[in-house]
């Protein structure tokens, strides 16, 4: 399963992906570095239009393009660069080594197939299995996740499934290869708050039993600190601030990270605490034309705001080792 | 609703239809100026009143409009379309003999214009601001706005004037000797011009329709669900975005087999092809009254034979609209 390797499993090293607009070229990913150990959990959070969706795109190979162009930085997976792979190489990888999961589980499945066909395809491909066995294999997959009768549910088609149940469709569609890193996007924004949680739980027994490291992305900091290990919070295509997800939830040191906490109820409310009134972060994310720019670009919309903010782009520092922030106005943090 | 229900509802339904077209192009031709009469006069150097009055009574032209439409619609309920007129033959037996070259005609148009078409809209989907997209967008207007009988006429002057290869009219070379697979051959030569003249107005507008259509499709996430499994790009083009594509082209072409005389007189007649719209062409002429409305029954039938199959090609690459299934 694990060939020898040193460091991390994934590691993005400066990775900047550019767009072109009718305004010229922006980097909608802006020297972006983030690590992920073998079985590890990782947060991606961020509000929309910060490049969680395009980090995940760029690691599976398939950034639209055109617009988009990598424009620096690497993608090391078990040492080797995903930036200069093959098509064809990575179409070995995609779906076998690293797979994912997509926010719109309604839409995500093709309405013309099976769902049983559309689990066995991916095994089929990657796997060698000729069309029994995969079937038979897709049957389990289903089985293993919690869907009923999987034998009869294999012949049904998605729209005979509610949307909770597509997304264990897709799960076992992502998992059917026993991939080593599972990239799931918002997988349950589309669902009702009970699926959400059964979803979760199905995720983290899924990752005990296979070993698989996830990548999280999601706008939610609540779902963070259920699920992952590290956070990794993006705004307009930049890391603001990493560390574990303890450290950062009690002690967040970019206004931004604090912001998002603060937005998410009962996170940290005891439940004999009065509630607290819900805050919001004031103005909206940046539009592409301002990605890039040499400056701290939350600058418009934080109360710490200073005059080095709107000039000098603060770059990430740490406070002992794993907490990191990119700030001129930390909250707490580096002395 | 089972594939049953479904043949009998639309039975029904395509029963009322047709009687109401009957009626309908009877009434119309019958209020025509000119008839049948008329024709035969003109072919006899001239004819006085007397006995244009004898050529309507033997035909019954002369009786009252309500028992002529009755007498025609109950002679149709036992099979019996009429006697032609002009061609002085019953008019089912004329129809029949000029079918087979018709439906050879416009099938194998139809199915060249949507397998071809199909292909250049994906080609052209696949790559929307590449060369091919735009060679193929100028080509099917191009196809779209010439004439049919100039484009006809045009290929003659190409392929059987300047550079002689094709046959220049008719369905047979009485000369050929040889077993049916020679003469199958020599059928499939004759056709070769007039099929590739007609298809060139379908092709144009189901190449641009599979663009429009397969463009929708690339973009959803299902087709993004295909690329992450690491399918290759000719599976996810084919196997799951043009089958969902398909739709509009399977509605187009159950519309276009409405126009399965309409569009072929032209062709038939550029190439004079044996089929029905030459027919059609010689009977309206002639003012051949039953032969007109023969045809014309005809054509409304292959339409509602046309959209029934529709419906059932749907059900098939689509299972959200499948008949009779659960869901």
């Amino acid at each position: 399963m694990s060939e020898p390797h040193s460091g991390p499993l994934l590691s993005l090293r400066d990775l900047t992906v550019e767009f072109a607009t009718r305004d010229g070229t922006v980097p909608v990913l802006d020297r972006l570095s983030i690590d992920l150990d073998a079985g590890a959990t990782l947060g991606l959070v961020g509000e929309s239009g910060c490049g969680k969706s395009m980090t995940a795109l760029a690691i599976m190979g398939l950034v639209p393009s055109p617009p988009g162009r990598f424009a620096g930085g690497s993608i090391l997976f078990a040492d080797e660069d995903l930036t200069r792979a093959s098509d064809a190489h990575l179409r070995d990888i995609r779906g076998n080594s690293i797979s994912m999961i997509f926010q719109e589980p309604m839409t995500s499945l093709n309405p013309v197939y099976t769902i049983g066909e559309q689990i066995a395809e991916v095994l089929r491909r990657h796997q060698d299995l000729g069309r029994r066995a995969a079937w038979e294999r897709a049957v389990e997959l289903l089985d293993s996740v919690s869907i009923p009768l999987p034998g009869r549910r294999a012949h049904d088609y998605p729209h005979q499934l509610s949307g909770g149940m597509r997304q264990r469709v897709m799960i076992a569609i992502a998992l059917a290869c026993r991939p080593r890193i599972l990239i799931a996007d918002e997988p349950t924004t589309a669902l009702d708050v009970t699926v959400q949680a059964q979803i979760f739980d199905l995720l983290q027994a899924l990752r005990e039993e296979t070993g698989t490291a996830i990548i999280l992305i999601t706008h939610d900091m609540g779902v963070v600190a259920e699920m992952t290990e590290r956070v990794v919070v993006m705004y307009a295509g930049r890391m603001v601030e990493e560390g574990p997800v303890r450290d950062i939830l009690s002690e967040p040191h970019h206004p931004y990270t604090r912001g998002l906490i603060a937005s998410v109820p009962h996170l940290h409310a005891e439940v004999s605490d009065e509630p607290e009134d819900l805050l919001e972060i004031p103005g909206i994310v940046p539009s592409l034309a301002e990605f890039g720019q040499e400056r701290c670009l939350f600058a418009p919309r934080c109360p710490r705001v200073s005059d080095r903010c709107r000039s000098e782009q603060p770059l990430l520092r740490g406070s002992g080792g794993w907490h990191k922030a990119a700030c001129w106005h930390p909250e707490a943090g580096p002395a | 609703m089972s594939v049953l229900t479904l043949l009998v509802r639309r039975g029904g339904n395509g029963l009322a239809l047709l009687l109401a077209v009957l009626v309908l192009n009877f009434t119309l031709i019958h209020n025509a100026p000119g008839d049948v009469a008329d024709t035969i006069a003109g072919d006899m150097g001239g004819a006085d009143a007397e006995v244009m009055a004898q050529i309507r009574r033997d035909y019954g032209l002369d009786r009252p409009f309500h028992e002529q439409l009755l007498a025609y619609v109950g002679k149709l309920a036992r099979g019996d379309l009429g006697y032609s007129f002009f061609f002085n033959q019953p008019v089912t037996e004329l129809l029949l003999e000029r079918l087979p070259a018709t439906l050879l005609l416009v099938l194998s148009a139809q199915v060249l214009a949507i397998m071809l078409g199909t292909v250049l809209g994906v080609i052209a989907a696949r790559h929307p601001n590449g060369l091919l997209s735009h060679g193929v967008t100028i080509f099917a207007l191009l196809g779209f706005s010439a004439p049919v009988f100039w484009t006809g006429i045009m290929l003659i002057i190409l392929f059987c004037s300047i550079f002689p290869v094709f046959p220049v009219a008719g369905m047979i070379d009485v000369t050929v000797e040889g077993g049916w697979f020679v003469k199958t051959l020599d059928v499939l030569y004759h056709l070769f011009l007039p099929m590739v003249t007609l298809a060139s107005i379908f092709l144009a507008l189901y190449s641009r329709l599979a663009r429009a259509s397969m463009l929708d499709v690339l973009g959803t996430d299902y087709v993004r669900t295909a690329q992450a499994k690491g399918l290759s790009e000719f599976q996810v083009v084919y196997k799951h975005a043009l089958r969902n594509a398909l739709g509009p082209v399977v509605t187009l072409a159950g519309l276009q087999f409405s126009g399965i005389v309409s569009g072929a007189v032209l062709v038939e007649t550029v190439f004079s092809w044996p089929g029905l719209g030459t027919l059609a062409f010689q009977s309206i002429t002639a003012r051949d009254a039953p032969m007109v409305l023969g045809i014309l029954f005809f054509s409304s039938l292959v339409v509602i034979v046309a959209n029934l199959v529709t419906d059932l090609v749907y059900s098939l690459i689509d299972p959200r609209i499948r008949i009779g299934h659960r869901g």
